[in-house]
């Protein structure tokens, strides 16, 4: 049977590489993305490539109370859910202005899992899917440049790992995605090194083979584990007066 | 906006870029807003300067794919799009390229503007042969509709015009039917040129060809290679293999730059000659994926680097089929001579073409790649010598070096085509790039 696919935030560079590969495997698709222009356009673009199903529905992850009808009104009930929505945001901003700290956190955290949430429901009672949650490697520790982000990655990090626990008696999958640097808009003029930084479609890639073999966490190039194990290791008061 | 080394696929040379993307054509407006030179720049495969300049818009982010028509195999889309993108969405429904270079990684817009040529030049020309329709915009914003039809003398501009009529941003190509992802490939060992090119003269029944020349044999054995030509698989003829579906093979990715000077004299002569006695057969056929046989050298991510950070110059012209078999002959020797071998040679017999700009025309073209030296730039002053004499010229997409007397000997419409590019670039804003400031086209 073909494989039903919800992508929420499909219109991120990510979603869109995700989107695309899942379309050539012959998926059949639900788009969800607050840029209506964007998600037309990108509807289009997969009908055009491969031929298949593609649904649009609008989604905005900081309009929570909406979340339960969206999913309930999905135009066909997905197998697998991945969630791709994120707000870098800057960090003086969120510093001075409760409103930015609290827009960065509910996109980051609260507004995914009151989408989560719904699917999980579904997929416990019908025991069996996948839901993969796009989370970040800031969120292994809370750092100075960027940590009302990096706390709320923290949160989707517990979450999913929790919901593994509750989930997987029924069968579903549940895996915790940490691209570590990815060449997207979120990171436009930034200076990165190569060697660390991935291209959307190569994280794409990765996850859907993550997905095949069942894998719980994702590091999406190598080295990104073992930095982040370091980082995580590092005692408290040595950390705090690290530049990094 | 972001500002950033940029290099194409030889890395040389390496500029300091302002690059700018778009993924709306009023963002793409609002860049060419800002007066000063600029280039369209797609996924860096051009081997020189082609897509080089202070200002640069990327096109990668505008690729989506707009329209298909099984019926005629018509196929729009944004510039950006890469080659590969068509295949990996069009080869299991039954369409391909109708030309196809030598990798997959080249966007649609560098395509046209490079109008690039395959192994099947010889039967159904360029690239720029099976463009439809095209959008382009200009320099003050304007979208320019055009066809071989409508606006035509600006459409023959823009194929093969090294993006200075403006930015490519969708064009309507026309594909071709296949009934399998297989290729029936022949393979024919030649000792010496002449071999080869009497294998080349007995090729026009065949719809794909190509020769690996061994640049470092010399004596009797000067321009010996391999010679391979192929057709696109039958349905009947894939017998028990995946009809759509090519056995993939692993593929290979060079993670830093090679320290330079790997690729010497010795390791290539090694190289060649295991690959020359590969075949152990004068005459093979073998049945291959499509992928093997048009982009062999796609399977190792950044090639490139195998040459070290200094790059590497690709040199590549065309002689007019008058000028013979002595004219590459002689080339060859002058390069076997000079003691500097290159790893990659290509030889190619064109068939006609007729266009305004683009590269190439009835004969024959040899692809050559050396590493950046000292003594490289002056070989290939001696070559540009001789292939001017003979009547030949220099491939642009592929060219760092050239310099502007050069062009305008070689290149028979040079004034026609400079001053039409003036009469478009007339405004604050106008398409140049580096290598159309060295080729004073700009």
């Amino acid at each position: 049977m073909r494989e039903r696919i919800l992508i929420v935030g499909a219109t991120s560079d990510m979603g869109q590489a995700f989107a695309r590969r899942c379309a050539l495997r012959g998926a059949e698709l639900i788009l969800a993305a607050r840029n209506a222009e964007g998600l037309k356009r990108l509807a289009s673009d997969l009908r055009v490539r491969v031929g298949g199903t593609v649904h649009t529905v609008a989604f905005d992850a900081l309009n929570m109370e909406e979340h339960a009808n969206f999913y309930r009104d999905l135009p066909v009930r997905p197998d697998g859910v991945i969630c791709f929505v994120g707000l870098l945001g800057e960090a003086e901003e969120c510093q001075q202005s409760f409103e930015a700290a609290r827009r960065v956190l509910d996109t980051n955290f609260t507004g995914v899992v009151s989408v989560l949430d719904r699917a999980a429901e579904e997929f416990e009672k019908r025991g069996h899917g996948w839901i993969v949650g796009v989370s970040s490697v800031a969120g292994d520790r809370g750092r100075a440049p960027r940590y009302h982000y990096g706390s709320a990655k923290a949160g989707l990090n517990a979450y999913l790992s929790g919901l593994r626990q509750r989930l997987w008696r029924a069968g579903v999958l549940v895996m915790n995605v940490k691209p570590g640097y990815c060449r997207t808009k979120m990171v436009a003029g930034w200076e990165l090194p190569g060697a660390m930084t991935s291209e959307p479609d190569e994280v794409a890639g990765a996850i859907l083979l993550a997905i095949e073999r069942r894998q719980e966490t994702l590091y999406v190039r190598w080295m990104w584990r073992w930095i982040m194990t370091v980082i995580r290791l590092l005692p408290e008061p040595l950390f705090k007066r690290l530049k990094i | 906006m972001q500002k950033q080394r940029l290099a194409d696929w030889g890395n040389y040379p390496v500029v300091e870029a302002e690059a700018h993307s778009f993924e709306r054509t009023e963002e793409l407006a609002s860049v060419l807003s800002e007066p000063g030179e600029i280039i369209a720049h797609g996924n860096g495969r051009s081997y020189g300067d082609a897509s080089l300049q202070k200002r640069v818009v990327m096109t990668r982010k505008f690729a989506s794919f707009l329209a298909f028509d099984e019926a005629t195999g018509e196929l729009t889309c944004e510039a950006g799009v890469l080659l590969a993108e068509i295949l990996e969405a069009l080869v299991p429904r039954g369409w391909f390229l109708p030309v196809s270079p030598g990798t997959k990684f080249v966007t649609v817009g560098g395509a046209v503007a490079a109008d690039i040529h395959g192994k099947n030049h010889h039967v159904e020309g360029s690239f720029g042969a099976h463009v439809v329709a095209m959008e382009v915009m200009r320099a003050d914003g304007t979208v320019v509709r055009c066809s071989r039809e409508e606006q035509p003398s600006f459409f023959a501009l823009t194929v093969g015009g090294m993006g200075l009529s403006g930015i490519i941003l969708r064009v309507t190509l026309r594909m071709k039917r296949i009934e399998s992802a297989w290729m029936v490939q022949e393979t024919i060992r030649a000792s010496r040129l002449s071999g080869l090119m009497d294998a080349f003269e007995s090729d026009a029944a065949w719809t794909y060809s190509v020769a690996w020349v061994d640049t470092l044999a010399g004596g009797d054995a000067l321009g010996r290679g391999v010679l391979m030509r192929g057709e696109h698989a039958k349905e009947h003829e894939v017998m028990d293999r995946a009809r759509w579906g090519g056995a993939r093979g692993g593929s290979l990715e060079l993670p830093f730059a090679f320290p330079s000077g790997v690729l010497n004299r010795g390791t290539m002569k090694a190289f060649n000659t295991l690959y020359y006695y590969r075949n152990r057969q004068e005459v093979r056929t073998s049945l291959v994926d499509y992928e093997s046989f048009f982009y062999p050298l796609d399977r190792i991510g950044h090639w490139n680097r195998m040459y070290g950070k200094k790059g590497f110059m690709q040199y590549q012209f065309v002689l007019p089929r008058a000028a013979g078999r002595e004219a590459v002959e002689a080339i060859l020797r002058k390069i076997q001579s000079s003691g500097l071998g290159s790893f990659l040679a290509v030889l190619k017999l064109f068939g006609k073409q007729d266009s305004f700009i683009s590269f190439p025309m009835e004969g024959y073209t040899l692809a050559l790649d050396f590493p950046v030296s000292f003594e490289v730039f002056s070989l290939m002053k001696e070559l540009d010598a001789m292939v001017a004499d003979w009547g030949g010229r220099l491939y642009m997409a592929k060219d760092a070096r050239m310099d502007a007397a050069m062009f305008s000997r070689t290149y028979p419409h040079a004034d026609d085509f400079r001053e039409a590019v003036a009469v478009l670039n007339d405004g604050p804003t106008s398409f140049a790039s580096l290598l159309s400031n060295r080729l004073g086209i700009t």
